[in-house]
């Protein structure tokens, strides 16, 4: 796409104290997210990973700290500006009765527009191009509702392309998805963070997925962030046992050398 | 030629069902034949993508609206030639029929195309705003809302002058209390239905309870009022609709942008620069009005608003700025469409318009509910 050649968007949390009115479910958490890369959030279910991605996307008001893009608060500036920089694919995205695929795409074009510049140039050549990058070009007149789960997951995608924004947020983009359109999915995530140069920060599920595809991982449990940094340096029996409570062989991956975390059984 | 006048019921019963009928089917084959294309406009800084379909449709629900206001100029308990009540209307003046035509039929028709306006736009804002075909202004109680007030001044015996001001601020009132109760760190259109639908059932007790208590000769009127009526529209209800639909359908064009984005639902509004509160309260806020203005006019007639933008929706798609034109168009023609036949259907007794609307929107109601909940 034609935007950010070179994205020097900086993007960090800072002293993050979250919660949704009741107990606080991170508290003092201090993450830095590297430009241009894959970061992915991983840990136990109820770590508070999602509800770090919702603060970062500022789903969720901190209670206490501040995200900053280019070291400004997300939350003193213009909110389409914001949307500009950054966006987000949430867990279960819900889409309107009877809508068309590029009906839905088009409305990612949202923080680009105005009360008169409705349909720009630039507003189209977007929405062509996150078709054609998500492959959903010949599908796009075609109604939501008619398309497979791998496909509408594209199709949410291919929104949050348009939207055009340096930084993308994904909370669990694989779930609900066979292994075919997991990789799919992720196949789509790296090569738009190699070629088009996006920050891509994401909650996976699935380790070994998470190890293949992330640049970097942040790896929580109980709210706070107990190790982060390369896939290679970080994954170690060790760290597994301390984040998930369990006891793991860590072999290579025949792929692609990097770690592959091989789970025990109880009884063995 | 002069003499076309219809004079006999059976003939201006059947003229005006017919003509509801073909022109409905005109709007159906219209919509079938048209393609879905759209073209982009832009000039300067300027720009819109504007569907092609959606305005032809538009041309057509105008012409349907003419074509049934020319027969609506026509029939009537006291014959009148086609072309004098058309020209009566149109540019002369003081003739034999100008009372009858300039004081009883034509502001009637007027009337009835301008509420239908505002009933259909309301409910496509609501059913959209709230992502359920289902919903409407009448189900979440701002026309109970509204009766109340009605029927408490028409039942103590107060001054009928002062109804369209009660009918309009009961209205408000009940929308801002569904609005407040409904908050809990924001609004949720589920809780938002949910408390509609309660208030509505206590309204309607409230309206039971003063039905029984007042004398029966008031509560007649009360009823009467109810069913929502045209009988005796003048143009001075003319000129309040327009004047608010001219400030309220502007207003609504400019926020379907908006509303196509908290459609997304909040996580993704938020996130692609809506502020949502503030959207949802400027679109719940000019729905509501819709349904005042209307209601404080024409009474609470129902159906119109949970009909017609169902029936838009099939014709024309989900909400755009030309949708809601479109529905706007769609629900003058059906509330002038029903307010004839109610006039001619057993002439020369008159049935109030919401009769029509209800026998016609009870069968359709339930039909949409088998469909939504197989749907789902």
């Amino acid at each position: 796409m034609q935007t950010n050649p070179n994205n020097t968007t900086t993007f960090s949390g800072q002293d993050l104290h979250l919660s949704y009115g009741g107990p606080m479910i991170v508290e003092g958490l201090t993450v830095t997210i590297p430009t241009q890369e894959i970061t992915a959030i991983i840990g136990p279910n109820g770590c508070g990973k999602s509800t770090l991605l919702k603060a970062l996307a500022r789903i969720l008001i901190p209670a206490q700290g501040k995200v900053e893009v280019n070291d400004i608060n997300i939350h003193s500036q213009p909110t389409k500006e914001i949307a500009r920089q950054l966006g987000l694919l949430p867990q279960n995205p819900r889409s309107p009765d009877a809508i068309t695929v590029s009906d839905l795409i088009r409305r990612g074009r949202y923080p680009h527009q105005s009360i008169f510049r409705q349909w720009s140039s630039d507003d189209e050549t977007s929405v062509d191009m996150a078709l054609s990058l998500t492959g959903l070009t010949n599908f796009s007149e075609r109604p939501i509702d008619e398309l497979s789960g791998g496909q509408r997951q594209r199709v949410w995608i291919a929104m949050l392309l348009a939207q055009e924004t340096p930084i993308m947020l994904l909370d669990e983009p694989t779930t609900h998805l066979d292994i075919a359109h997991q990789i799919e999915v992720l196949d789509l995530l790296k090569e738009l963070a190699k070629r088009n140069n996006r920050t891509i920060v994401m909650v996976l599920h699935d380790l070994n997925l998470a190890v293949r595809y992330a640049d970097n991982l942040v790896a929580m449990r109980d709210g706070k962030i107990k190790t982060a940094g390369k896939p290679n340096n970080v994954v170690t029996a060790q760290m597994i046992h301390e984040v998930f409570s369990i006891e793991a062989q860590i072999l290579q991956d025949p792929v692609t050398g990097s770690p592959l975390c091989i789970p025990m059984m109880k009884s063995t | 030629m002069h003499y076309l006048a219809i004079t006999t019921p059976t003939l201006q019963r059947s003229l005006t069902v017919l003509a509801g009928i073909a022109l409905t089917i005109f709007l159906i084959r219209l919509a079938d034949h048209i393609q879905p294309r759209h073209h982009t406009f832009r000039w300067q800084n300027i720009s819109s993508r504007i569907q092609l379909r959606v305005v032809w449709l538009s041309l057509g629900a105008t012409i349907a609206i003419i074509v049934l206001s020319g027969i609506g100029l026509i029939v009537g308990d006291y014959p009148i030639p086609a072309t004098k009540a058309i020209a009566t209307a149109l540019w002369e003046r003081n003739g034999e029929y100008d009372f009858i035509i300039n004081s009883l039929r034509f502001p009637r028709i007027v009337v009835a195309i301008l509420a239908g306006m505002c009933f259909a736009s309301s409910g496509l804002i609501f059913q959209s705003l709230i992502n359920n075909p289902l919903v409407s202004p009448d189900i979440i109680g701002i026309n109970s809302g509204a009766a109340v007030l009605a029927v408490a001044i028409l039942a103590i015996g107060g001054n009928t002058e002062h109804l369209p001001w009660a009918a309009f601020l009961g209205a408000l009132l009940t929308a801002g209390l569904i609005y407040l109760l409904s908050w809990r760190k924001g609004i949720s259109p589920t809780r938002l239905v949910l408390v509609g639908i309660g208030i509505n059932s206590v309204l309607g007790a409230i309206i039971t309870y003063i039905t029984i208590k007042y004398p029966i000769e008031r509560v007649v009127a009360a009823a009467r009022w109810q069913a929502g009526t045209l009988f005796g529209a003048r143009w001075d209800d003319a000129r309040t609709l327009a004047i608010g639909l001219l400030i309220l359908l502007p207003a609504a064009f400019f926020l379907t942008n908006r509303l196509k984005i908290l459609q997304l639902g909040d996580e993704t509004a938020i996130t692609v620069g809506s502020k949502i509160e503030r959207d949802r309260l400027a679109l719940l806020s000019v729905a509501s009005l819709l349904a005042a203005l209307a209601v404080s006019v024409v009474g609470p007639l129902g159906f119109v608003a949970l009909i017609v933008p169902q029936a838009a929706r099939l014709l024309v798609g989900s909400i755009t700025g030309g949708v809601l034109i479109f529905t706007a168009l769609l629900g003058g023609f059906f509330l002038l469409g029903a307010d004839l036949i109610a006039q001619r259907l057993f002439a020369p007794v008159m049935l109030p318009a919401g009769v029509i609307t209800a026998t016609f929107g009870g069968p359709y109601f339930l039909y949409l509910l088998a469909r939504y909940n197989r749907a789902n």
